[in-house]
């Protein structure tokens, strides 16, 4: 793609006075082409054959009734993404991971702003504490899942803590009550990412001059005024590719609940993904399976390129959207 | 949807192809080296079937082997890739049943009942999971049986003099464990499948040996004894005989898991296969567990016209793929023969084969489960084994949102006939 897009480029205006300069120029044309091809072709055939094959590949079992084994032969058109969007599992799997993703914005936004603002102010032991708020985002998902597993059963670790401290009447069937469970989920995937979102945002309050601190001080703004109009408005581009990470994880949302629930009770807690390993590989249903990651995948495209185009627009700019 | 047709016309060009390899076909002469997959990645296992790759070496200089261990989940993914190109493993891990049927239409399973005609018979009925369609397409190595593991210390506590034999002592049972304050039964509703071993065993207590092989035949349940098997689940669960919560709690996966609560005396009994102890022993402190466990088949339900000495299990086996099915049918034979049939039941990870290796068992509730197994008048295959892959999936998933509070005995019967046509 890149190799097209630099032949098409407008062939270079004669320059008749210079002839010596237009060699130069050409051969310097013909290094850049070398260059680009020699940087590039790596990373677009490694691009093409593991991204872009595959997911045409993945379109094009989405349309068999295909179990994996033989050939493609019974064709079944849109049949496979009509029976997908027709299930009352799969429309509850996109309900969770749209709650997911909205929980992640209006609960893990505040919290990691708040934890950022705070272990961004000198206090004793800060280190210590940015480290014990980073060290779960450290863990593997795998592991994370297990060890919550474990500490949610009836009795577990968490309803030990909460009748130790005189709050067991909080305590509930945490991973079996469907109506709960979601919520569960939830919470432990805040605990394992709110690390994350923490560093994200110290990083982007270093960004933030002190002398703006200084002047809005000077000018009699409350602390709460300058965190409200001078910290958080420079934070925002920091904010909104938290934002960005955070749904497109959320939509992806797959180890921690195939771990603790496999999407149980009763599929109180299934989400795209792990419907799509449900029903792709445990049920042998490949071209079902594909049309489930077709779906999973334009879903998360559309999203990033809207969110890209409407939200990111001015953070990118030069970056991804070329210089205009 | 599902259409029988190609099906009929792969197996039939395997059949084809398979011919051609028995009748001694020049390519399968020579050396070969017999890429093997097997599931056991743990030891003791993992060095057993090195040593009996390489002993078997010894005494066929023209057969070698790669040994490929993998975990069980792998195979879900992997035996359809390599089955879909040109090189898949010569011999792999087979549970038989419906996901045979499915692989079956990959054209690459080797026939193998010309074969093994000289040797398979000892094997008896435990061969029949691996036959599709009359024919021999794998052999197990080891067999599995589901049943009642319970702990002896508690039954004592609670008064229970002796192990359930009908449904109505398991009650009885399940009142005195509760008054004791015992937790009755152990589940691990999380993981699904300890679900479907309960619908499992109330059809085959309730239907008859011909009922569940026409069931499985035609992939349906309606004949009304599953119907019936159903309701009466449904009142065995309205006992309330498992532990809070269980279809949050994992099977095998810590202290808090089902084989856990039995394993530390939190519950009374467990359903689960004749693999428990070995899964216990990792949940637990105690050196002594073995002494205070018991093991009894599922008992009788009053009205089923079931025989009670038919087991809901499973088994271990192997197929052969037709590149070198020559060479590999000589292994699955050295297999199942007498010598290596010991070796394995003395590890204890399954049940042997052959009868002649059950003395070899270590555990007398081993013994105990390999002698009911031998005097069964049927194996019923697990249902979601039995069935092909995706509507036994489907039946399981039907039968744990059952277990959640969703839908009924009629749900899970269609779930079955919904699935093999098609629907999602």
């Amino acid at each position: 793609m890149m190799s097209a897009a630099i032949t098409t480029r407008p062939p270079t205006a004669p320059v008749p006075h210079a002839p010596a300069a237009g060699g130069t120029r050409r051969r310097s044309r013909l290094r850049t082409r070398l260059e680009l091809a020699l940087l590039l072709t790596p990373a677009l055939v490694l691009f093409t054959g593991f991204v872009l094959v595959p997911i045409g590949v993945a379109v094009v079992y989405s349309l068999y009734s295909w179990n994996g084994f033989g050939p493609l032969t019974d064709f079944v058109g849109l049949q496979n993404y009509v029976d997908a969007f027709s299930g009352d599992v799969f429309q509850g799997a996109i309900g969770h991971n749209l709650l997911i993703a909205t929980l992640s914005i209006i609960v893990q936004l505040p919290l990691s702003i708040g934890l950022a603002l705070l272990l961004n102010r000198k206090l004793r032991g800060r280190t210590f504490l940015r480290m014990v708020v980073f060290a779960p985002y450290v863990l593997s998902e795998a592991v994370t899942a297990v060890i919550w597993l474990l500490m949610l059963q009836p009795g577990g670790f968490v309803d030990e803590i909460l009748r130790g401290v005189g709050l067991g009447g909080f305590v509930r069937l945490w991973l079996a009550d469907p109506s709960i469970v979601l919520y569960t989920l939830f919470v432990v995937i805040t605990w394992k990412y709110i690390g994350f979102g923490v560093i994200l945002l110290l990083a982007g309050l270093q960004g933030v001059p002190p002398e703006l601190r200084e002047a809005a001080a000077l000018d009699g703004a409350s602390a709460w005024q300058t965190t409200r109009h001078v910290v958080i408005p420079l934070l925002g581009p920091t904010i909104r590719i938290w934002i960005f990470l955070s749904v497109i994880g959320s939509l992806q949302l797959f180890d921690l609940v195939w771990i603790m629930t496999l999407g149980g009770p009763a599929n109180a807690s299934t989400t795209m993904a792990t419907y799509l390993v449900d029903h792709g590989f445990k049920r042998y249903e490949f071209g079902f399976g594909s049309a489930v990651a077709v779906i999973l995948f334009i879903i998360c495209f559309v999203f990033a390129l809207l969110y890209q185009r409407f939200a990111l627009r001015r953070d990118t700019q030069g970056a991804l959207t070329g210089v205009r | 949807m599902r259409s029988k047709k190609p099906l009929a016309l792969f197996a039939a060009a395997a059949l084809a192809l398979a011919g051609c390899g028995g009748g001694g076909d020049a390519s399968t002469e020579g050396p070969v080296t017999l890429t093997w997959w097997h599931n056991r990645t743990t030891e003791p296992m993992k060095s057993k079937w090195q040593q009996i790759a390489d002993d078997f070496h010894k005494t066929h200089p023209n057969t070698s082997f790669t040994v490929e261990p993998l975990q069980n989940e792998q195979f879900q993914t992997k035996v359809p890739l390599a089955l879909q190109g040109n090189t898949p493993p010569d011999l792999f891990q087979q549970w038989g049943g419906g996901a045979l049927a499915d692989q079956m239409k990959s054209g690459k399973i080797a026939d193998i009942t010309q074969a093994s005609s000289g040797w398979i018979g000892p094997l008896g009925k435990y061969a029949d999971g691996w036959k599709v369609g009359g024919k021999q397409f794998g052999v197990p190595y080891q067999m599995h049986a589901v049943g009642f593991w319970y702990r002896k210390d508690l039954f004592a506590t609670a008064g229970i003099t002796s192990p359930p034999t009908t449904l109505d002592e398991l009650n009885a049972a399940v009142a005195k464990l509760k008054t004791a304050g015992i937790v009755p039964i152990a589940l691990g509703g999380k993981d699904r499948w300890p679900d479907a071993f309960y619908f499992g065993y109330f059809a085959v207590r309730q239907c008859s040996v011909d009922a569940l092989k026409k069931a499985v035949e035609k992939t349906e349940l309606t004949d009304p004894c599953f119907t019936k098997a159903g309701e009466n689940l449904k009142a065995f669960l309205d006992t309330k005989p498992f532990q809070d919560g269980f279809v949050g709690t994992p099977a095998q996966q810590g202290a808090g898991s089902s084989a856990g609560l039995l394993a530390n005396a939190k519950a009374a009994m467990e359903l689960q296969g004749d693999w428990e102890p070995d899964v216990m022993r990792a949940l637990t402190e105690d050196k002594d567990l073995d002494s205070k466990l018991g093991w009894f088949p599922f008992p009788s339900v009053p009205g089923g016209q079931g025989d009670p000495t038919v087991l809901l299990g499973g088994g271990d086996g192997f197929s052969c793929t037709t590149r070198a099915a020559k060479a590999c049918g000589e292994f699955l034979e050295h297999l199942v023969g007498d010598e290596v049939q010991k070796i394995l039941a003395e590890t204890g990870s399954g049940l042997p084969v052959r009868e002649s290796a059950v003395a070899s068992l270590k555990t007398e509730t081993h013994k105990q489960i390999s002698e009911a197994m031998n005097k069964a008048s049927h194996l019923q295959f697990y249902f979601d084994t039995a069935f092909p892959t995706n509507v036994g999936q489907a039946l399981n998933d039907a039968i744990a949102n059952f277990f959640a509070g969703q839908g009924g005995p009629d749900t899970i019967v269609q779930s079955v006939s919904k699935a093999a046509a098609g629907n999602k």
